[in-house]
Order: structure tokens, then C-alpha cells, then sequence
């Protein structure tokens, strides 16, 4: 559990983004301590990827501030910013999005060689043990389209994971998978979260938020409307809108 | 988004997307083909030979007792005419090598975030698309000086060169539009994946899109190329020594009536029997790629 009076690693204040005329984003605060593990819940089209997007500077917002770590990420303008702050946050998709002319090992080494500019065969090591980790070090030769769905989403955490990052974003990333692989992804965030790593989840699975979340986030509209620990917001969710939503899914 | 789910998608089960998903990846797939391809098939070489015997009938009951059999005047020439299909093929190579590598930059310009450098390429591309390749081809003879003096060295610059660069001007145009149709053909997740682990821009196009594009790239790369051999003989036009000018002479010196017909054919068997192998490979590659992506 994290202290509630410490310093959060991630802040945003009073975020809005559109895209167009349409405004996806009206106005969204939240704060997230080291080691703390945030779950977004809501209904499609609330703006949760959008908001994940903003965080690690994919999407930049029209107003408000958000900061993580040491970077004010609506102030990033230059490519070198933006990629000092991506080495700190990472983010796993909902379609894996593992590059497909690559095998999984080198999938999860392209980045700490290209980018970190580490040597290779130290990269490679880490690599195999990342691997190992989600358990998958016997395919480490296989290339994506050879892997299953819940085994690509795998690699691409250890894909992540392999840029040491100090926040992950996990944008959905059991939606595209069928529900006997959901549990292996699910145990890879479980051991991850319980390492201490700061972990935001946008997620359907709700048991799962329940288990893991210091704190849930219910958004709609692009608002948050109600946040609290997974216990209340589950068991006794104040607002209506809140309540109709659980009550379609639970 | 849903980029992105089609791609996902496409490789597993292609006979159950909607008809609308594949009707958009076949308009994407012409897209990135740049240009009509080449259906050749063996009934096109059947035809052509049988083109080729009649007219080497036609020959043969024209002519005079005294003169050689067609076969025997065909034999005869043939050397002379390979000579000038090893040439076609050498301005082939050569317009090919630099149009594409012309074509690589300019394809890679018409992706530029920046304005004038893509609205510059997107203009030259369109341009020497869309102009007739005769026209450029003239162009290239009529405006290229025969000679330049560098330092006081001139140099020549020979007639098949300047139709080589004729030539290699719709190549680049073509080859820029397959490249930019590749490019765009990937899935913009790619491009979001790649950014969210720090690659900048350029190590994201050189690492992770272009190595994807290239099995994209290859079927209409080579679909032009067997349009572009095609496109050789143009040269003929312009008095380059190739096949087409050595058939003419050699025409002009058999001065007989008749032979027109069978070494029209016969050349154009030569450009079949070349060609025909690249688009049957081409047509391979492509259906093994649609399978694999």
C-alpha cells in the first residue's frame, strides 16, 4: 500500500483533450504514488486510452498539467524530451502491437540497444531473464505471428519492462484475448504490481481491479466521476451513474 | 484503431472479414501497386507462338524459291538482335537501379512532416507519373546536352544514356508511390508502439516500418520491372541501338517483303520469354504475402 502522504509519481491536474469538436477529455485530476497500482474503469468511448495516451505523451492534451517523475509532460516539445520521458513510462496495448519481422527476443531487446544504447549482449541477458519471467524463454525465437495472443501481450510486457521503466500503462490489455489467456497476462501484471512497480491499468476485468487497485477511477464522458478504493467503489458506489455501470457488468 | 484490427485480423481468417474490410485492403493493395499489373499467363504464350508460326507461314508462301527459308533468315539475324536485347536489358538494369534508388528519397520525402518537403515530392511524383514515358523520354534526349566540359574534360554523354535516364524518371515516380504505399499500408500502431518505447521518428521508419514494407514493396517493384523492360524498346524511337532499331535495319536489309510479321513476332516472343517468368514469380510472391502479413 502506498503512503497516502507521499509525493505521487504521477499527477495530472485538470486535464482536457479534443480531438476535433469533439472534447474527450473535461477536466480529469488524479494522482498516482510510487508503487501504487490505479485502475480506470468505464465504459467505451470515456476517454480511458485517451487519457493513457496523454500520460506518456502519445496524444498531447489542449490544457491542464501532468507530471510524472521529474517531467511536466504538457511541456515536452522536442523529440529528446518525449523520449526521456517514454523511457520512463512504459505502455503495453491492447493488440500487443509486438513488431512482426522481429522474433519475441528481439522484440524485447530493439529498444535498450536502439534507443538506451546498452550493450547488446548484457540487453540480451536481460532480455532471456524477462522472458523467463513472463515464461516464455523457450520462445524467445518464435516471431509474433508464431505465438499466441496471450504470449504476444506477454513479450510485449516484457518488451516494456526491458526499458526499465518506472510507470507502465496498460492500456486494455486482456480485451483482445480469450479468457483462459487472460489469466496468464493477468499473473504477469499480479507479480509485476507486487514488485512495487507503479502500474495504470485501464481494465474490464473487474475481479481483478478489485484484487489489485489501491485505487479505482470510474470514467465517463471523459470526467472521472467517482474514485475511491476498489472495496467502496465496488460494494458502495455513491453515485447513480456509477451504480448503473456496475450493475451491467458485475 | 481500427487500422489496427484489420491488420490483427487479416492474417488468420481472410474468407470471414466483412466484404467491406477486404474490398479496403484490396483498394489499399492496388494503392501500393503504383501500377496496372501484369497479368501474363502461358495462354498468352501460346498465342504468341502461334502468332509467331503464322506469320512465318505468310513469309514462307510469299518468298521466292531462291531465298533462304525464314528460319534460316532468322537464324541468321539472331545474334545481331541478341546483341540489342543484352542492351535492352542493360538500360533496363539501369533505369531500374536509378529510378529506385531516385524513387526510395522521394517516397520517403512524400512522408516528411514537413509541408514543402512533402508537397515537393507529392508534386514530382504525380508529375512523372502521369506523363506519357515517350514524352520524358524526349525530354531526356532533346534537353540533355550531348557533351559536358567539366574542368576542361568534356565528356560525352551517349544517346543510350540520356534514355536510360528517360526512362528511369517514370520509374522513380512509380517506385516513390509504392514506397509511400507501403509505408502507409502499415499499421499506425506500429508507429505508436515503436514511439512509446523511444525510438524517434526516423529509427522507428528505419527499424521497424521500412523492414515491414519491403516484402509489401517487392511484388509491384517487380511488376514495374517487367513493365519497364517492356518500355526499352521506346528507345528504338530515339535511335538508340537496342532490339527494336537492329530488327528495322535488319529488315530494311533483307529488303523482302513478308518478313515484317514473323521478326515483329519473334522479337516480342524474346520480351515474353523474359517477362513472363517475372510476372508469374510476382503474381506468387503477392498471393504468398496477402497469406503472410
Amino acid at each position: 500500500m502506498p503512503e497516502a502522504n507521499s509525493e505521487p509519481i504521477v499527477a495530472l491536474r485538470d486535464v482536457h483533450q479534443s480531438f476535433g469538436d469533439v472534447e474527450v477529455l473535461k477536466g480529469v485530476s488524479f494522482g498516482v504514488a510510487k508503487g501504487g497500482v490505479v485502475c480506470i474503469i468505464g465504459p467505451s468511448g470515456s476517454g480511458k486510452s485517451t487519457l493513457l495516451r496523454c500520460i506518456n505523451g502519445l496524444v498531447p492534451i489542449k490544457s491542464g498539467s501532468i507530471r510524472v517523475a521529474d517531467f511536466e509532460v504538457h511541456n515536452l516539445h522536442t523529440d529528446q524530451e518525449k523520449i526521456a520521458l517514454r523511457k520512463e513510462v512504459s505502455m503495453v496495448f491492447q493488440q500487443y502491437n509486438l513488431f512482426p519481422h522481429k522474433t519475441a527476443l528481439e522484440n524485447v531487446m530493439m529498444a535498450p540497444i536502439y534507443v538506451l544504447k546498452e550493450d547488446p549482449k548484457e540487453v540480451r541477458e536481460r532480455a532471456i531473464a524477462l522472458l523467463t519471467k513472463v515464461g516464455l524463454a523457450a520462445k524467445q525465437d518464435a516471431y509474433p505471428g508464431e505465438l499466441s495472443g496471450g504470449q504476444q501481450q506477454r513479450v510485449a510486457i516484457a518488451r516494456s519492462l526491458a526499458m526499465r521503466p518506472e510507470v507502465m500503462l496498460f492500456d486494455e490489455v486482456t480485451a483482445a484475448l480469450d479468457p483462459e489467456t487472460v489469466k496468464e497476462v493477468l499473473n504477469t501484471i499480479r507479480e509485476l504490481a507486487r514488485e512495487g512497480m507503479t502500474c495504470i491499468l485501464v481494465t474490464h476485468e473487474m475481479r481483478f481491479a478489485r484484487e489489485l487497485a489501491d485505487e479505482v477511477l470510474f470514467t465517463d464522458g471523459g470526467t472521472i466521476v467517482e474514485s475511491g478504493r476498489p472495496a467502496e467503489l465496488f460494494d458502495h458506489p455513491r453515485k447513480d451513474r456509477t451504480r448503473a455501470f456496475l450493475s451491467q457488468i458485475l | 484503431m481500427n487500422d489496427s484490427h484489420v491488420a490483427q485480423t487479416s492474417g488468420v481468417l481472410p474468407v470471414l472479414l466483412p466484404l467491406a474490410e477486404r474490398m479496403t485492403r484490396a483498394a489499399l493493395r492496388e494503392r501500393a501497386m503504383g501500377s496496372p499489373t501484369l497479368r501474363l499467363d502461358s495462354s498468352h504464350g501460346v498465342a504468341l507462338v502461334v502468332a509467331f508460326l503464322c506469320g512465318c507461314g505468310i513469309t514462307q508462301a510469299q518468298s521466292q524459291a531462291a531465298d533462304p527459308s525464314i528460319f534460316t533468315t532468322l537464324w541468321k539475324w539472331t545474334p545481331l538482335l541478341a546483341r540489342g536485347f543484352v542492351f535492352n536489358l542493360a538500360i533496363s538494369f539501369m533505369a531500374m537501379a536509378i529510378g529506385t534508388i531516385a524513387g526510395l528519397f522521394l517516397g520517403f520525402a512524400q512522408i516528411s512532416l514537413l509541408p514543402p518537403v512533402k508537397k515537393g515530392a507529392f508534386f514530382a511524383t504525380h508529375f512523372f507519373r502521369n506523363a506519357p514515358w515517350l514524352v520524358l523520354l524526349f525530354y531526356c534526349m532533346f534537353l540533355l546536352p550531348f557533351q559536358v566540359t567539366v574542368l576542361g574534360v568534356t565528356i560525352p554523354i551517349p544517346d543510350w544514356t540520356k534514355a536510360t535516364l528517360g526512362l528511369a524518371l517514370p520509374v522513380m515516380a512509380n517506385v516513390s508511390e509504392i514506397v509511400r504505399g507501403a509505408i502507409q499500408s502499415i499499421p499506425t500502431t506500429q508507429w505508436e508502439a515503436a514511439a512509446s518505447l523511444a525510438f524517434n521518428r526516423r529509427q522507428a521508419l528505419w527499424m521497424i516500418i521500412f523492414p515491414q514494407c519491403i516484402k509489401r514493396m517487392l511484388p509491384p517493384w517487380m511488376n514495374l520491372y517487367a513493365i519497364l523492360t517492356m518500355a526499352t524498346v521506346l528507345a528504338s524511337i530515339v535511335g538508340v541501338n537496342e532490339m527494336m532499331t537492329l530488327t528495322q535495319r535488319a529488315l530494311s536489309a533483307e529488303s523482302r517483303p513478308g518478313l515484317l510479321l514473323a521478326f515483329y513476332s519473334y522479337v516480342l516472343l524474346w520480351f515474353f520469354l523474359y517477362c513472363y517468368p517475372i510476372a508469374r514469380w510476382t503474381v506468387r510472391l503477392e498471393a504468398r504475402y496477402a497469406v503472410n502479413q
